[in-house]
Parts: C-alpha cells; structure tokens; sequence
C-alpha cells in the first residue's frame, strides 16, 4: 500500500476546498481531494493506498466531506504524529481509521506500509512503527463500523443524568 | 471540590461531579446546522433509523455560507433542508438573519452553564456567553438530531488570564491571534480555554466573542469567557432566564494557567498560510494587498465596523486597486451600521457592502482570489486556497488594520493613519 505523505497542519481546507461542499458523494468528492495544493493525488491514488502525516492533521473546519473524499478515494487509513479532534471523531465516525503514531514523520512518501491493527504496529521498510490504541468509546464505534451503524442499533441512549 | 468552568458546565448537567478525562454521553440544550453541514446530518440521521429529532425547539437552523444560493446544487440544499425544517416543526431562520454564529448569539439562543453544539467549528463562540459549545461533525449530528445526547470526552482546561487594557487601536482581535501565535495550532487540541482578568471583564460582548471563536484555532474544544455582569445583561435581555455564578475556581486543576498583559500589545498580524504564523503588524507593513474583507463570525459585528469605520475617519477613498468587501454578520449588525451611517460612509469609500453572510470565508461563494493576489482577512483562518486560489495568500488582522490597509493598498498599522 502506497504512502502519499503530508506535513504537520494538514487542514479540511487543503483536503477538500471550500467550492465543492455541495457534493455530498465520497467518489465524486475524491476528483477534487488536495485539489489545488497536491493535483496528482487525485489522479494517482489507488484503493488501499495511506495517508501519512505529522501533526494536527485535519485541523480547521468541521467539513465531513474531508473524510468522505479519502474513503472515495479508497483510502481506508491515515497514520498521523497527531490529529485534530474533529477531524478525528469524523473520520472514525465514518468508517475512515485515523492511527496515532509517534514515528509516522519516519515514513517517506511513496514507502509501502502494512497496518498490523491487532499487532499494533505499523511496518514501513521493515522497520515496525508502534500505534496508539483508539480510545475505549471511539473503539466501540469503530468496531461497529461507524457512528450509523452503531446508532441503527438503538432506539434511545443513556445519558449522563438519567444514568 | 473546585472545579474549572467546564467541568462544572458537564457537572451541572450530568447531574453529579464529572471530572477532565471522564467520557460521558450528555445531553445537550441546542444544536446548530446550516446548509452546508446540515443536509448531510439531515440523511445520516435518516440512515440511523431516525423519524422525529429528539426537540425541534432545541434545533438551530439558517443558511449563511451559501446564499443567496450561488448555484444550483446549492439551491437545491437550501430546498432539502427547508422541507426537513417543515417536516418536524424547526423553526428555521433560512438566509434572512445572517451569519450562524451571529444568529446564536443575538436570539438568546447560548447562555452559561448550557451545552451546545454545532456542524461548524466555530461554534466555540458561544463560549462568550459563558456555555460550552463545539464544533461537531455531520454524523455526529445525526446522532444528535436523532437522540439529543453525545458522547464527549470532559476537556482539561488552559486558563487564559488577560490583564492590562489594550492601547489605541489594538483589541480583542490582536489578542487572540497573539496567543493563537502563542499557544499554537495545536496547543490546545482537545483542551477548553477558559479566559478570564481584566481585560476580558472590560471587553465588550463582541470582543469576547470574536476571542472565544478562535479558540478553535488553537485546537481547543470550546473557548469560555468566565461569565460576569456584562454576559448576563446580555443574555437576560433575550431570554427569561435567572444569572447565577459559573466561574472556575481558584484552587482547580487548570492544564496550565498562562497570563497575559495586553498593554503592550501591538497589532497583529497572521501571515500566510497558518493562523499561528503571528507576528506584529509593522513586521510586514507595505505588503500589498488586493483584496480587504472585513466581516465574518469573527469580526463582522456593528463595532467591528464602527472600528473600521473610525479608521476610515474622512477620508475620501479607499487606495485604488484595492477591492474592499465589508458583510455585516448578520440582519440585526447590518440595520445598526446602516442606521450609525457607516454603511453609507463604506460605499462613499469604494466598497462592496453584500448581505450577510460566510462571504469570502467560505472560500466557494464569491470573493475568490486569483492566482498570486493577497487578500487582508478579518476573519478566522488564512490556510492555503481557503479563500480561492491555492497560489494566493491570505493575512488576518483587526478590523482597525483591515481598514488602514484598505486605505493605502498596503498592510498598514492602524496606529500610524
């Protein structure tokens, strides 16, 4: 699986610009994911390539279209030294697996990687680059593949002061 | 136990002592969604298997960052959400009030203690009011729509004591983009900010505001202005509702506690392409600029105008060359600035006034930059092809150096006109 790698500060903005917030269809909104700031993305990814970054990747606007247009692009997972909040809720809400690792400023682009998710570790040139676990209450809606698949489940949530 | 305002906002509403780090599934008073977000929370929340939205009275509906419609996909949006609005009795404001922050704000819709979120992430800005607000995504908010509860995370708090009192033409914008500077874009990810001293006491509601809606920039998860006199007075004069003390306490557990004297403070300016790539203003005075936009969520109030305007002073004209956009943040701004003659005194001057509404922010509607031009911003972020072209540049700044820029086709300290 090939590695398209960014830098630190990635934001919704450079992942999917403002003028095309219209399109709310994944495969439509990968045509223009990095458009303007990296144009061969767009054109080159393949199904199962990763993203890889430093930190505060998908910093700035709350725009779910971002990770919408990585999932259209057939990108199932970003490794990141670090990521923003929203974008992180967003991406495991839609299905789209956003990895924490310490050592993803390690990666080069265009590098072949392997995610060992059970393992915990991902592998680029042969080195094994540990990942953080996904929080316990993110966990459980990654496991159920995404917010709407969990929430399809119930008819009503428990909440704090009800407990 | 001592507590730091958002502990005790998720307290007071979790009914028992919540602490930062504990993850807790709570209620939350209003939620907010505008045409660009919304539609897609409207069919996540249908593909959660929901009918009716958990209180159509605690549901936030306009349409700001593309209106009038400014495309046919857009217009269809605005149809699709009128007929959800319809469909379950939520009053929508459509695009006759004017900026969704704005809005919030100005109908009594945030107060302190209250927990609110929004499909934006500048609705950190009705920490202002003394709530706990954030920016959530889309299917978050079918999740919200749907159930009326979300999970979040207790956030650690920085507090942000500001003392001092600003100098001549220097505010509340040239401080938070000091500590956005300061802090960094990532300095307070998923941390609350809460600002409290002097200054902040002796700041108007606007300034606040345009203070607690960068907190996102920093990464932090709601921005909180400890409540006073001045945010119930606010508050209590849109809706029935009792003040009461909400403030941190002394002894909390603050994440770290940073002060800052603003007295000193000189303009700042946020220079392409990160909000945190702060410096003073006389450090790239003479940049030419193309462009000037003053508005937004940011600083699109009657006294950010008034500000601008003050600057303006008698002057005859804005420097030629020079495209000037001014958009009041909403209907309510827009009559008070109409009625004070600064919209005249704006057109005088050369400028395109344009209704309410995202404007040139939103990086899609109208206001886009070509390739290689500069654009002096008063709103929020200034990231690469945020407001058009990739290869343009985007600097923040007050209104007050917005104007000055205006005047001499060049980043000006406002100090010095």
């Amino acid at each position: 699986m090939r590695v398209w790698k960014f830098g630190d500060d990635i934001d919704t903005d450079a992942i999917i610009p403002g003028r095309f917030l219209t399109i709310y269809d994944p495969a439509e909104l990968a045509k223009h994911a990095f458009e303007g700031t990296r144009d061969e993305f767009a054109k080159e990814v393949q199904e199962g390539d990763v993203v890889v970054a430093g930190s505060n990747f998908g910093c700035g606007s709350s725009r779910e279209h971002a990770p919408l247009a990585l999932l259209g692009a057939g990108v199932k997972v970003v490794v990141a030294k670090s990521f923003a909040r929203i974008f992180y809720r967003n991406a495991v809400n839609t299905g789209l697996l956003p990895l924490v690792s310490a050592g993803a400023e390690g990666i080069r682009d265009g590098d072949t990687v392997t995610v060992d998710l059970a393992g915990g570790y991902i592998e680029a040139n042969g080195r094994r680059l540990p990942i953080e676990p996904v929080p316990g209450f993110m966990k459980e809606i990654v496991d159920a593949g995404g917010l709407v698949a969990y929430a399809k489940g119930l008819d009503e949530v428990k909440t704090c002061n009800t407990e | 136990m001592s507590a730091t305002i958002a502990e005790k906002i998720f307290s007071q509403r979790c009914g028992r002592p919540v602490r930062a780090g504990e993850v807790v599934m709570a209620p939350v008073d209003a939620a907010m969604i505008h045409d660009i977000t919304g539609p897609l929370a409207v069919r996540v929340f249908r593909e959660m298997g929901g009918e009716r939205v958990f209180d159509p009275e605690r549901i936030i509906m306009l349409f700001d960052h593309q209106v009038p419609a400014d495309s046919i996909p857009a217009a269809e949006n605005h149809v699709f959400m009128r007929q959800f609005a319809e469909e379950q009795g939520i009053h929508n404001y459509d695009l006759l009030e004017g900026v969704c922050h704005q809005v919030v704000m100005e109908k009594g819709r945030a107060a302190p203690g209250e927990i609110i979120v929004g499909t934006d992430s500048h609705t950190c800005t009705y920490g202002a009011a003394g709530a706990f607000a954030t920016g959530i995504g889309s299917t978050d908010m079918g999740f919200v729509l749907k159930f009326g509860a979300l999970y979040f995370r207790v956030p650690e708090s920085i507090l942000v004591e500001v003392e001092g009192a600003f100098g001549k033409r220097v505010g509340a914008k040239d401080l938070i983009l000091s500590l956005a500077g300061d802090i960094g874009a990532d300095g307070a990810t998923y941390m609350a900010l809460e600002f409290t001293g002097r200054a902040m006491r002796e700041m108007n509601m606007a300034g606040r505001m345009t203070c607690a809606n960068m907190a996102i920039e920093m990464g932090a998860k709601a921005g909180i202005v400890a409540p006073d006199a001045a945010t119930w007075d606010y508050v209590t004069a849109r809706r029935d509702i009792k003040p009461f003390d909400l403030a941190g306490d002394a002894d909390a557990r603050y994440r770290e506690r940073r002060h800052y004297d603003v007295t000193d403070l000189a303009p700042q300016v946020a220079v392409p392409h990160n909000v945190d790539n702060v410096v003073d203003v006389t450090k790239v005075a003479g940049t030419k600029v193309d462009q000037v936009f003053i508005g937004s969520c940011t600083n699109g109030r009657y006294e950010d105008l008034f500000e601008a305007a003050e600057v303006l002073g008698n002057a005859d004209r804005f420097a030629d060359g020079v495209r000037v956009i001014v958009i009041p943040a909403s209907r309510t701004e827009y009559l008070k600035a109409l009625r004070g003659g600064l919209i005249e005194r704006f057109v005088e001057a050369g400028a395109l006034v344009e209704a309410p509404c995202c404007g040139p922010c939103m990086g899609g509607a109208f206001g886009l930059l070509a390739p290689g031009e500069v654009s002096l911003s008063t709103s929020n972020r200034n990231f690469r092809g945020r407001q058009g072209s990739a290869q343009a540049s985007v600097y923040l700044s007050s209104p007050a150096t917005a104007a000055a820029s205006a005047l001499y086709g060049e980043i000006t300290d406002p100090r010095e006109v």
